[in-house]
């Protein structure tokens, strides 16, 4: 970075590539710290090549640009999410088995310099909260919520899409700042003073604060917008305790994103303003007061926690009932539970900073208001197990997750009451303990859940089953691997290794970094096994198909259509009237599939623009800032401003489904479906599952 | 659902709308749990001011920078305006001919307008008299709370601007009369925080 900026690249210049420190200064420790990094800039240039020449190739930019990201439905969208949610993954987890190396060899130094290292922490956590977990969750509620509360698409389809277009600006930002560097060393959670400018002039921290910006404000609008669709969308008879429990879920998850993202908000708004127009808020001069924006962090940071895991929640919520062919045990007191952790999530701020020299009173308030947030979550495993207890439990892949899932996450939840006691956390505060927690109430908690929902919706949303083997050594392989990777943290955070460390100078740590590192590998092979899984199941995609729709005897309303669904979910509006409303429906000689009387017009949002063109012009603007380009930030900004204005003035925003399409389209189905032959639930692995499970009256015992 | 329940808070349209006072129901809720976000912000930039009202860091505080006249007027303006917003909604319900409506919106803009020019000008003042937000702790908080409410206000005002140019390119159809409807929320709302600021920022920095 130059002190000179020229009005058209501003602050950018050559020192920005990731190897040009090393060709000034080539000393062993710069080179082989710039050959990593050029190698993850080549590795993202080369992606994004790739798709072009793939795209053009094909000759399919006109369909991706109709088909999908114009797309107003919330099912593309949400595919779309987890696309982003799962490249993200990718590069995250490679960041991590780096990070584990250099702890692995660390001692005494390693391979890594304190900058690099600072990065990949940085990054991985970054990444891994606003770009893999919050688009992942975003994207699972958008694809199933809708079609588990019987609407034809969100209350708003084109914000949905703006929202979209948001999360992949800020994904993107991140990804531009392997090629044209640094990113922040200042943590996910970006305290000042260290990220001030005063000690931290450089491109790194403002990357990070526009990069979280543009997610929390995609975060929002989805938040607002889940809401208003459960709250005013619902299908006729579906009452509030006749929702599917993930329904719930995401209700309340909705309900956190409207609250909870506004401080963070504010904290990186304020940080920005301290950094680009000399403001002191956070500034250890002038009056300022660092302890504000941890508590305005933290205001946001501890709600995003139950963001991220309540939606599992809600997964394996299903999973266990589904696979276990029982209703859910103990609905009630799961969803009083979910709204109980909800409201207790925004009182337990404070327990990120014990240290930070409240009184010994404050700590102990928000000790235990923390510990009681156990109570709540204790109520929810004993009503999966006892959802579990004498079902015909099928151990499918999702089924796997699950049972990981408890296990491991009740393991995290202990080490967690452990830390809430304040005078054991200034032991262990800081150090790979909480590493160690935090990771294991968010691989089971949050990754294990959107997995095992991937691998429950997935034929939903495809047409065919996820291939059973290679998803069944992807689940173990993330088991096996998160124990081997995580559990030697807690030992080493217990002898006191800080976390962040890039270099320690402690012989008694090796043994455990070294069996981390294992853990990594096998992680590393977890992911693999989850990339082979797509391949071959798209690649044996047409013995797998499950046209029925049906393909585990599901509950809800998601499975009482075709395998993937029309654009318009539902041919007509299903009347509810009891909880597992699919279920009832197949249990009471209705038919599973009934011929409604009569097919209506239906009115679908059409296309628009608004997604991509705000998305583009938020990550011009991120960059621009970023990069003291202002003509680029003017431009960008008037570019939104200008379509904002001008959507105002659309009309006939929708497109008409003619009642004889819908009607074609329908029985068309039901032929295929009279074709089929219907499975038990003991075939269902097989490839005899073609989507119809046989009726429940007929076969009460399979 | 019967056609004379209330579909959202505040004033609804009325089944003589027909399609627009069903289309709000959706639209108009959404907008309120939008505001509800919303205040979180300026929830969270009062709790920050009240916590740096003491890091004047030896620069000039609120006694000397204040001016309750001017602040007084500022509120007056945006208060009337939001009355005047109050008789475009009840002409925009009970009126068939849209030039009251819009004469009221008219009146409501240019209120909306001097508020801002009247803001500017005391931001100025400040300004001269050594009240910049690089000064202090105090003055960051003050510079980021007050122009947010007035950038909320510019906001609005240029929407204001978009819906007339709507109501003279489609008249009143739906979407023009559910967008005056939530532009309403909007400017009801920033009067309401203004309130807070105007008691708690002039009054409480002045008293």
């Amino acid at each position: 970075m130059s002190e000179e900026t020229s009005w058209l690249l501003g602050r950018l210049d050559a020192s920005a590539l990731p190897f040009w420190d090393a060709l000034q200064h080539p000393t062993t420790p710069n080179v082989v710290n710039a050959v990593i990094a050029s190698g993850a800039g080549a590795m993202v240039l080369l992606g994004a090549l790739a798709a072009v020449v793939f795209l053009t190739w094909t000759k399919r930019w006109r369909w991706l640009w109709r088909e999908w990201l114009t797309s107003p439905d919330h099912k593309k969208i949400g595919i779309m999410f987890i696309m982003i949610a799962l490249v993200m993954l990718a590069r995250a987890v490679i960041e991590a088995v780096f990070m584990r190396l250099q702890q692995a060899v660390g001692l005494d130094g390693g391979f890594l310099t304190a900058e690099h290292f600072g990065q990949l922490f940085t990054t991985h956590g970054t990444i891994m909260v606003f770009f893999m977990a919050m688009p992942f969750l975003t994207g699972i509620i958008n694809y199933v919520m809708p079609l588990q509360i019987g609407a034809r698409d969100l209350s708003f389809p084109v914000m949905n899409s703006i929202s979209l277009g948001l999360t992949a600006a800020g994904a993107a930002i991140v990804m531009v700042s392997l090629i044209l560097a640094p990113f922040s060393t200042g943590g996910w959670s970006g305290y000042p003073s260290f990220t001030e400018s005063a000690t931290n002039p450089g491109a790194g921290v403002d990357y990070w604060i526009w990069a979280v910006t543009l997610s929390t404000l995609s975060s929002t609008l989805t938040g607002i917008n889940f809401a208003v669709t459960i709250y005013k969308r619902r299908a006729p008879g579906m009452q509030w305790f006749r929702l599917p429990l993930f329904t719930w879920t995401a209700l309340c998850t909705s309900i956190l994103m409207i609250f909870g993202m506004p401080p963070l908000t504010v904290a990186t708004a304020l940080l920005a303003l301290d950094r680009y127009l000399d403001f002191h808020f956070f500034t250890v001069d002038l009056g300022g007061n660092m302890m504000n924006y941890i508590n305005l962090f933290w205001a946001f940071g501890h709600p995003e926690v139950y963001i991220l895991i309540l939606p599992a929640f809600g997964i394996f919520s299903e999973v266990f009932s589904t696979f276990s062919g029982k209703k859910l045990y103990g609905y009630g007191a799961l969803v009083i539970a979910t709204m109980a952790i909800a409201v207790l999530s925004f009182t337990v701020w404070l327990h990120h900073f014990f240290t930070m020299g409240q009184s010994a009173h404050v700590n102990a308030i928000f000790g235990i208001a923390t510990m009681l947030i156990g109570i709540p979550t204790g109520v929810k495993i004993y009503d999966w197990m006892l959802t579990m207890f004498r079902g015909r439990i099928r151990f499918s892949v999702p089924m796997i997750y699950a049972v990981g899932f408890i296990l491991l996450f009740v393991l995290g939840g202990l080490t967690g009451i452990i830390l809430a006691v304040p005078s054991v956390d200034y032991q262990i505060h800081n150090t790979l303990f909480l590493v160690a927690h935090f990771h294991n109430m968010l691989i089971p908690g949050l990754l294990f859940g959107m997995l095992a929902g991937t691998n429950l919706w997935f034929p939903k949303a495809f047409g065919f089953r996820l291939e059973e083997r290679w998803g069944r050594r992807a689940a173990i392989g993330w088991i096996v691997g998160f124990m081997l990777a995580f559990f030697p943290l807690y030992a080493l955070g217990i002898l006191g290794m800080p976390r962040r460390s890039a270099a320690f100078f402690e012989p008694a740590y090796l043994p455990w970094t070294m069996a981390a590192m294992v853990g990594a590998v096998v992680i590393l092979f977890a992911m693999l096994f989850l990339l082979i899984q797509l391949w071959v199941s798209v690649r044996d995609r047409h013995a797998n198909r499950v046209p029925g729709g049906d393909p585990w005897d599901g509950r809800s309303l998601e499975w009482s259509i075709a395998s993937p669904p029309p654009a318009y979910n539902f041919p007509v509006i299903p009347e509810v009237h009891s909880r597992d409303a699919y279920m009832r429906q197949k249990e009471t000689g209705g038919g599973a599939h009934p011929r409604p009387d009569a097919y209506g017009d239906i009115e679908m949002p059409a296309s628009s623009a608004m997604g991509p063109i705000i998305g583009i012009a938020g990550f011009l603007m991120a960059f621009g800032l970023t990069w003291y380009q202002w003509w680029l930030v003017v431009a960008a900004g008037a570019v939104s401003l200008v379509a904002l204005i001008a959507r105002g003035f659309v009309r006939n925003a929708t497109r008409v489904i003619p009642a004889a399409e819908v009607r074609r389209e329908h029985e068309a189905w039901i032929a295929t479906l009279d074709s089929l032959t219907p499975i038990t639930r003991a075939d269902e692995q097989t490839r005899a599952n073609r989507g119809l499970p046989a009726s429940p009256i007929e076969g009460a015992v399979q | 659902m019967s056609s004379t329940t209330v579909k959202h808070p505040g004033l609804n349209l009325g089944h003589a709308h027909g399609e627009a006072h069903e289309a709000s129901e959706e639209l108009v809720f959404g907008f309120w749990v939008f505001m509800m976000s919303d205040l979180i912000l300026f929830g969270l930039l009062f709790a920050t001011y009240v916590t740096m009202l003491g890091g004047t860091a030896g620069g000039p505080g609120p006694s000397e920078l204040f001016e309750l006249k001017s602040a007084f007027i500022e509120t007056t303006l945006l208060l009337v305006s939001s009355f005047t917003f109050g008789m475009a909604s009840l002409a925009l319900k009970y009126r068939t001919d849209r030039k009251v409506l819009v004469a009221w919106l008219i009146i409501t803009l240019l209120l909306g307008l001097a508020f801002l020019a009247h803001e500017l000008y005391d931001f100025h003042k400040m300004f001269s008299e050594g009240g910049v937000p690089s000064r202090s702790g105090f003055l960051s908080a003050f510079f980021a709370l007050v122009p947010l409410h007035g950038l909320h206000v510019t906001g609005a005002s240029i929407w204001l601007i978009a819906l007339l140019g709507q109501i003279a390119v489609h008249g009143l159809d739906t979407p023009t009369k559910t967008g005056l409807m939530r532009l309403a929320i909007l400017w009801h709302f920033l009067d309401v925080v203004w309130v807070g600021i105007f008691s708690l920022v002039y009054l409480g920095g002045t008293a």
